[in-house]
């Protein structure tokens, strides 16, 4: 059904369903996809839009996630607006072309359905398989909720097609707790959704090889343009250094456009970067990503009424990292809990807490910075805990005392 | 061999700076066809198997162009009328 | 249409394949790829795997592509065309895309094809796009030096199926590729070399008239990986036709018919050559030829005569 109430209207909807909708409503070009637990539902969903002719856009059952990127490079190559989703195991089968995808400055917009990686094969919720392509040049963004889940692809496509961006952008919800939980989302109208995110149109470039003129950089059967060269080591390093840039760039463009967001829909994230509760005050504060975010919110609220100053930063944008962000709005804490969805073996800590600490190094006041990894395989982690995790945090702050630098909660000895 | 240009300097998404014919490649060959144009009856024959697309046909004559030959042989081979001869380059 | 192929007029056109290109002296590669490009008229794409082809034309900052070229990796050459083929649609769909019909054209080596390959040409078959998928056959992963594919023949010689004391080369036959895209059901699927030139653009130019995904099986040989002389390149390609070895037909709705040289064998039994004829050209084989592997070559014969013979029946030649 199009959407065309003025307002747009609230469905239940759960997170996987709420992605679909939004790239229902974003002129997406062409969506190839492959099924794997829990994303399975945005699939789903899309095909039914596309059987039923709600959309042009062309669906490709492509026959594994490796060959729905592939898909998507080849789409966006050619100028067109390319989504998949996937997560785990297919996220891990596509590894080696999310680095063509950025290398080669396609705009694609993934959804990520958080989940654990095998051994042992697990459905559930955890960040190992985003944080395992950290590194690969796309953006990365975690949602708290069905409801940013929807209006987080639909600021990606704005995002990654911006001019000083041009990189692909990965949009994550965590596993079951998201993409299978019924929440109230307030879908936009689809001319609100439409005027906002536009049609794709591949930028023009000027190349030398090709004379002085104009030419649109996309595959359009015309302009003999070579897309993927081999570089040797004279180049490589020169052409990652863009990348850098671009990702720099993002920091501004991801703020930008949820300001503008927020105009349309009323909604807004944070800064679009980071978002934080109640760190005017804090003594002590637990940073994360994703939907466990919004439980320790919620237990922040009812301490902070307790009286105890406590605090909360939910990292949206992982990549770029919010370095600036995060020192300014930590700045006043005292004891700060990273809490990592994710281990990286042998590392020192999870994949945030050492970007966390990386960011305060150079801080001449620094904070007490701890780890808890919690949450692996779908292990939930329930208000009770979160309180705990305060309580802990409070006790350091008043005798300094850490008892364990890096814990994992909520396992069983 | 020209100077290596810096990161801003490069178009974006890897498009190259310029065509291969810039690439002289006629430096690799120990051998070189030579046509004799008596004999060539501008069958194009080596045109069609020529892999480097150094033989060039302008509507009257048939040569090779030798900034990109690669001495291979394989016109001299094919030639139905042993018109190409390869002869060693100096 | 006309079925006319004019090389007086063709070879003043500009080559759509530029000369500078890093391919070894007496690749066919570049060649098939010149056959292709001459009669793929209007707009086209052309989507390439990994391998020989790619890495010695685009090596940075030169490109030897006139046409508009996409490299991704090297097993999904399919699925990229499948995508390239989608945006298509959709940008038809929407009015953007001006032109009617637009060759979408994969290269990819027997390595992007045979082996790793083999799962996104499969899907992208299944799927019905609208490509032209070629692969040029140089029977080994040359690219990465010489080492052994699907496509490698029995008894070949690569780098990890060596001629040694115990073990004569390559065990296993070379992959029935072009049968697997014809259990598929493709609407088009044939072999050519690029010896036999006519026949190759003429089956160019038929698939590229056709609607769906369609599939050229090129043999591509290889100098340096066959250990034969550049110059004899050509002769290669016409004697592994000549013996059977590699037969030259086309698949089309069902339909199997014998071209060219194979045909005329089909025809007249008397011009089919001896398989040893087609291996004692080449060094990768030469330890066959040594009495303690001569029973290699008798399976190979035999291997030829079974195929040829059941090729000839689905053709309609007794």
């Amino acid at each position: 059904m199009a959407i065309e109430k003025t307002q747009g209207v609230v469905m239940g909807l759960n997170g996987d369903e709420a992605v679909a909708w939004a790239v229902k409503q974003c002129n997406v070009d062409v969506v190839a996809a492959y099924p794997i637990t829990p994303q399975t539902i945005i699939v789903e969903k899309f095909s039914e839009f596309v059987a039923n002719g709600e959309v042009g856009t062309e669906f490709v059952p492509v026959e594994s996630e490796h060959s729905a990127l592939s898909a998507c490079v080849g789409a966006a190559a050619a100028g067109a607006r390319a989504f998949t989703a996937t997560a785990s195991q297919g996220l891990a089968l596509m590894w080696e072309i999310l680095y063509i995808a950025s290398g080669l400055r396609l705009p694609i917009v993934m959804a990520i359905v958080n989940r654990a990686l095998s051994a042992p094969i697990n459905i559930h919720c955890d960040h190992s398989d985003t944080m395992g392509a950290r590194d690969s040049g796309w953006i990365q963004l975690y949602v708290e909720d069905s409801q940013e889940a929807y209006d987080t692809v639909i600021q990606a496509f704005r995002i990654a097609e911006h001019p000083d961006v041009l990189l692909p952008v990965m949009v994550n919800l965590d596993g079951f707790f998201l993409s299978h939980t019924l929440q109230d989302v307030h879908i936009l109208p689809d001319e609100v959704v439409k005027k906002f995110v536009g049609i794709r149109e591949p930028i023009k470039i000027k190349v030398p090889y090709l004379g002085d003129k104009e030419v649109p950089l996309a595959l359009d059967g015309e302009t003999p343009i070579t897309l993927g060269p081999l570089d040797l080591q004279d180049y490589y390093f020169e052409h990652k250094i863009p990348q850098v840039e671009a990702m720099e760039n993002a920091k501004k463009v991801i703020k930008e456009v949820n300001e503008e967001y927020a105009k349309i829909s009323g909604r807004k994230y944070g800064n679009g970067l980071t978002v934080s509760y109640g760190l005017e005050d804090a003594e002590v504060a637990v940073v994360l990503l994703g939907s466990a975010a919004g439980t320790v919110r919620y237990v922040a609220r009812e301490l902070r009424r307790k009286g105890h100053k406590v605090g909360v930063l939910r990292i949206r944008a992982f990549r770029p990292f919010p370095v600036e962000d995060v020192v300014e709005k930590l700045r006043n804490v005292k004891v700060i809990c990273v809490m990592d969805r994710a281990i990286s073996f042998g590392a020192y800590g999870g994949p945030l807490f050492m970007e966390i600490r990386s960011a305060f190094y150079d801080m001449p006041e620094k904070p007490v910075i701890l780890n808890y990894i919690y949450g692996l395989g779908g292990r939930d982690l329930p208000p009770s805990t979160a309180k705990d995790i305060f309580m802990e945090l409070l006790n350091t702050a008043r005798t300094g005392q850490v008892k364990q630098l890096i814990k994992y909660v909520g396992v069983r000895e | 061999m020209s100077e290596l240009k810096g990161w801003r300097a490069l178009p974006i998404g890897t498009l190259p700076l310029k065509f291969s014919t810039e690439f002289k490649t006629g430096d690799w060959r120990t051998f070189r066809p030579i046509i004799n144009q008596e004999k060539c009856v501008k069958c194009l024959l080596c045109w069609i198997y020529c892999p480097e697309m150094s033989i060039v046909w302008d509507g009257e004559k048939v040569t090779v162009n030798y900034d990109f030959c690669k001495g291979c042989g394989i016109c001299a081979r094919e030639c139905p009328v042993k018109a190409i001869s390869m002869v060693p380059e100096r | 249409m006309s079925s006319v192929i004019n090389i007086r007029e063709l070879a003043k056109k500009e080559p759509k394949l530029l000369p500078g290109h890093r391919l070894c002296a007496g690749c066919a590669a570049p060649v098939i790829v010149k056959l292709v490009l001459l009669v793929a008229e209007g707009p086209t794409i052309i989507v390439n795997a990994t391998g020989c082809l790619e890495v010695a034309t685009t090596i940075f900052p030169y490109t030897s592509w006139k046409v508009p070229w996409i490299h991704n990796a090297f097993e999904n050459a399919a699925s990229t065309a499948a995508g390239v083929d989608a945006a298509i649609k959709a940008l038809r769909r929407r009015g953007v895309f001006k032109h009617d019909k637009v060759n979408i054209v994969a290269f990819a080596g027997d390595g992007g094809t045979y082996d790793i390959g083999l799962q996104a040409l499969s899907g992208a078959i299944e799927r019905g796009h609208n490509f032209l998928y070629i692969l040029y056959d140089n029977e080994a992963y040359m690219n990465t030096g010489i080492q052994r594919s699907g496509g490698t023949p029995m008894g070949a010689a690569t780098t990890t199926s060596p001629a040694g004391r115990v073990i004569p080369g390559k065990p296993q036959h070379k992959k029935p590729i072009a049968d697997i895209v014809v259990a598929h059901k493709a609407p088009y699927v044939a072999t050519a070399t690029p010896a036999h030139w006519m026949d190759l653009m003429r089956k160019v130019k038929k698939a590229l008239s056709i609607e769906g995904p369609k599939f050229l099986h090129v043999l591509s040989p290889c100098p340096r990986g066959w250990r034969h002389d550049p110059s004899i390149t050509m002769e290669v390609a016409k004697i592994a036709v000549d013996t059977c070895y590699f037969p030259l037909w086309e698949y089309e709705n069902g339909v199997w018919r014998l071209t060219d040289r194979s045909l005329a064998i089909a025809k007249n039994p008397q011009l089919k050559k001896p398989v040893e004829e087609f291996l004692k050209i080449q060094g990768r084989f030469r330890h066959l030829l040594q009495p303690e592997n001569r029973h290699v070559i008798e399976k190979l014969q035999e291997y030829v005569d079974a195929v040829w013979s059941d090729l000839l029946k689905r053709a309609g030649f007794k």
